[in-house]
């Protein structure tokens, strides 16, 4: 016995880097996805490290050069590399600054979301029917409202904020984790290899997370990466109607929605907040497709 | 099969209970005495606030207004604004043309446009045409479409004057509007331009709400496409010197529609969604604006009746869509 326990070792440690590796490979096959994950990275330091790289602070105003244009534009300058808005504040520095807004919403409204999501997904899963019923009736109801009109009644209720607005977009987005994480169980129960596990004695605890979830969770991580740039764009849409970050935070919907009055007269205040949003987007929806590949056997073909 | 569609009936009958608990119980939760809030400035006296409450059932064991609310719903009668003092059955019909305008046409852009994009894309896979038509079906996937509205706008509106910012048509027209279709209604008038002008106010918020559902569409489509394209009877039909125009026109197509519509069906939900922004951002005097102003003005029965309703609205599309996709495919019915 004590003979096969180094080499079972041996194996275990051996087997975690062999399916990252694997990963590894199928993720690098999509183009798109490594491009993706760059500016991912990209803004994730951005968001880390915003206010140390950011030329001046997000809230200082510039009372002298409120307006001013990009450097390429008549009447721009260097000192403003992306121009200043009406306050004379540095449209790079905000835009900077802001990218840790978006990423902690979808940071926080994905671990919230899917957290949830999953644990009442494993329980439906494995509950009496009549309990997965209900569970199965409250996200039904859930989803019947359209995500973002939720939102913002939930979000009219607990107050216009950052924090509320998370809150209120985790609460929208749960339920497709509960729906995902319950068909895969329903799925893999069926299967031998639970069930050889039943009678080596697991308990329901067992079964739930270290038997079965470990095998549910591909399609759950390519919902994660989806509902990332949902949560963002959401986030930044409640910002926009005025019930997301309030003002001065330089959070990009926010700032879209303090330039609509200045949209035909400066062009830089409107463009750049939204073009930030759209390539965050972009990004994380281009990496969730090449995890999608990577991950999902069935879907690998195409 | 009549068992299923009774089976998926049934589950409609908690789920429009659960709506309609949820849409209360939000509204009973909401910062701000609503008595207050409608009095406005002016304030009120005590008796008149006790009067109020009576009158409204405040006062009442919160089950009893929530039973009167519910019994209220099933006969048609959703409450009255605190604003306009008219019931909130009659402002949203009033309203819903508008909307019903909008996603219509956005939906006709959506598909009129996604279809052939998907479909060309899958028949030339992995080349120029696939990359270049699924890169853009992604950008318009990723659009922060309040962001994308503004540039329009920019674009349209301020730079080439071309179309109207704002409304669903010029001020100067006035007609009668019978059917709250201002197309119809415009084209109905006679009045010269009129019919002009109520396009023109229509394009931009319908390219706008139809992008995200275009990309939907022209990824579904393709992906799809591609799954048939894969099946034997089409290496049968290619065998047997069909055209390829024919074999992926009609054959391949025809098979590929069924999640494609599926998925039109299904996204009624992210149309209304869309709704609130494109009509908030163009002034468009539809439901979503009218939720929006309704969120900001405390008119605490429309939020609550307009929620209700967009659920219903929603779900009874949903379960059509499931219905009709048992009809189609006989496969779905046995689960």
């Amino acid at each position: 016995m004590s003979e096969t326990t180094p080499s079972n070792d041996a194996a275990a440690v051996s087997k975690s880097p062999d399916r990252l590796r694997e990963f590894w490979f199928y993720f690098r096959e999509n183009r798109g996805a490594v491009f993706g994950l760059w500016i991912f990275g990209i803004f994730a330091v951005l968001a880390l490290f915003g206010p140390l790289i950011a030329p001046y602070d997000a809230t200082t105003q510039f009372r002298d050069a409120a307006l001013q244009p990009p450097f390429w534009q008549e009447g721009g300058n260097w000192t403003y590399p992306l121009g200043t808005d009406p306050l004379g504040r540095d449209m790079l520095s905000r835009l900077i600054i802001g990218a840790r807004f978006s990423f902690f919403v979808g940071v926080i409204v994905v671990t919230v979301a899917a957290s949830g999501g999953i644990l009442i997904g494993l329980i439906a899963g494995f509950a009496p029917k009549w309990v997965d019923s209900i569970i199965m009736r409250i996200m039904d109801i859930i989803l019947a409202f359209p995500s973002l009109l939720l939102a913002l009644v939930l979000v009219a209720i607990l107050g216009p904020s950052l924090t509320n607005a998370m809150i209120a977009i985790a609460i929208v987005l749960q339920p497709h984790y509960v729906r995902l994480t319950r068909a895969s169980v329903l799925s893999e129960r069926q299967k031998d290899y639970v069930t050889s596990a039943k009678v080596a004695g697991a308990g329901i605890g067992r079964l739930m997370f270290v038997t079965i979830l470990p095998n549910c969770l591909a399609p759950i991580i390519v919902q994660a990466a989806l509902s990332f740039s949902t949560a963002i764009l959401d986030a930044a849409a409640l910002g926009f109607l005025g019930m997301g970050a309030q003002p001065p935070t330089p959070e990009w919907g926010t700032m879209l929605a303090e330039a609509r009055e200045f949209i035909l007269r400066a062009w830089w205040v409107v463009t750049f907040p939204g073009l930030a949003i759209l390539i965050t987007v972009l990004a994380i929806n281009l990496m969730g497709d090449g995890l999608r590949d990577a991950l999902d056997p069935k879907l690998k073909r195409s | 099969m009549l068992n299923y569609i009774l089976s998926r009936l049934l589950t409609f009958v908690p789920t429009f209970f659960g709506v309609t608990l949820i849409s209360f119980a939000f509204i009973r939760v909401l910062p701000g005495d609503p008595i207050i809030v409608m009095a406005g400035e002016r304030g009120l006296t005590e008796e008149r606030y006790a009067e109020l409450s009576e009158q409204f059932g405040f006062d009442r064991p919160i089950y009893v207004q929530f039973w009167e609310y519910f019994t209220g719903v099933l006969q048609g009668d959703l409450g009255t604004s605190f604003v306009t003092k008219r019931p909130v059955w009659d402002e949203f019909f009033a309203l819903f043309p508008a909307t019903l305008e909008l996603s219509v046409c956005a939906m006709m852009f959506a598909v009129a446009l996604g279809l052939p994009a998907g479909v060309i894309a899958a028949v030339n896979r992995g080349k120029f045409f696939d990359r270049a038509l699924m890169s853009t079906a992604l950008i318009g996937y990723s659009m922060p479409i309040f962001w994308w509205a503004l540039l329009l706008i920019i674009v349209f509106s301020g730079n080439l004057q071309w179309t109207p910012v704002s409304g669903r048509i010029d001020l100067i027209y006035y007609f009668p509007d019978p059917t709250g279709f201002m197309l119809i209604d415009s084209l109905a008038s006679g009045q010269k331009g009129a019919f002009l002008s109520a396009v023109r106010h229509l394009i931009l918020p319908t390219i706008v709400l139809g992008t995200i559902p275009l990309a939907v569409i022209a990824r579904q489509t393709r992906s799809a496409m591609l799954e048939v394209l894969g099946e034997d009877y089409i290496r049968t039909a290619r065998a047997k010197g069909m055209s390829p125009g024919r074999i992926n026109g009609v054959h391949a197509l025809r098979n590929a529609l069924i999640p494609v519509i599926t998925v039109i069906g299904l996204s009624v939900g992210t149309l209304l969604a869309g709704a609130i922004l494109t009509e908030t951002i163009f002034s468009w005097p539809g439901i979503g604006k009218w939720m929006v102003d309704s969120i900001f003005r405390r008119d605490y029965p429309v939020v609550q009746g307009g929620l209700l309703l967009i659920a219903v609205m929603v779900m009874v599309v949903n379960l059509t869509v499931d219905m009709l996709y048992g009809v189609i495919n006989p496969k779905i019915r046995k689960r």
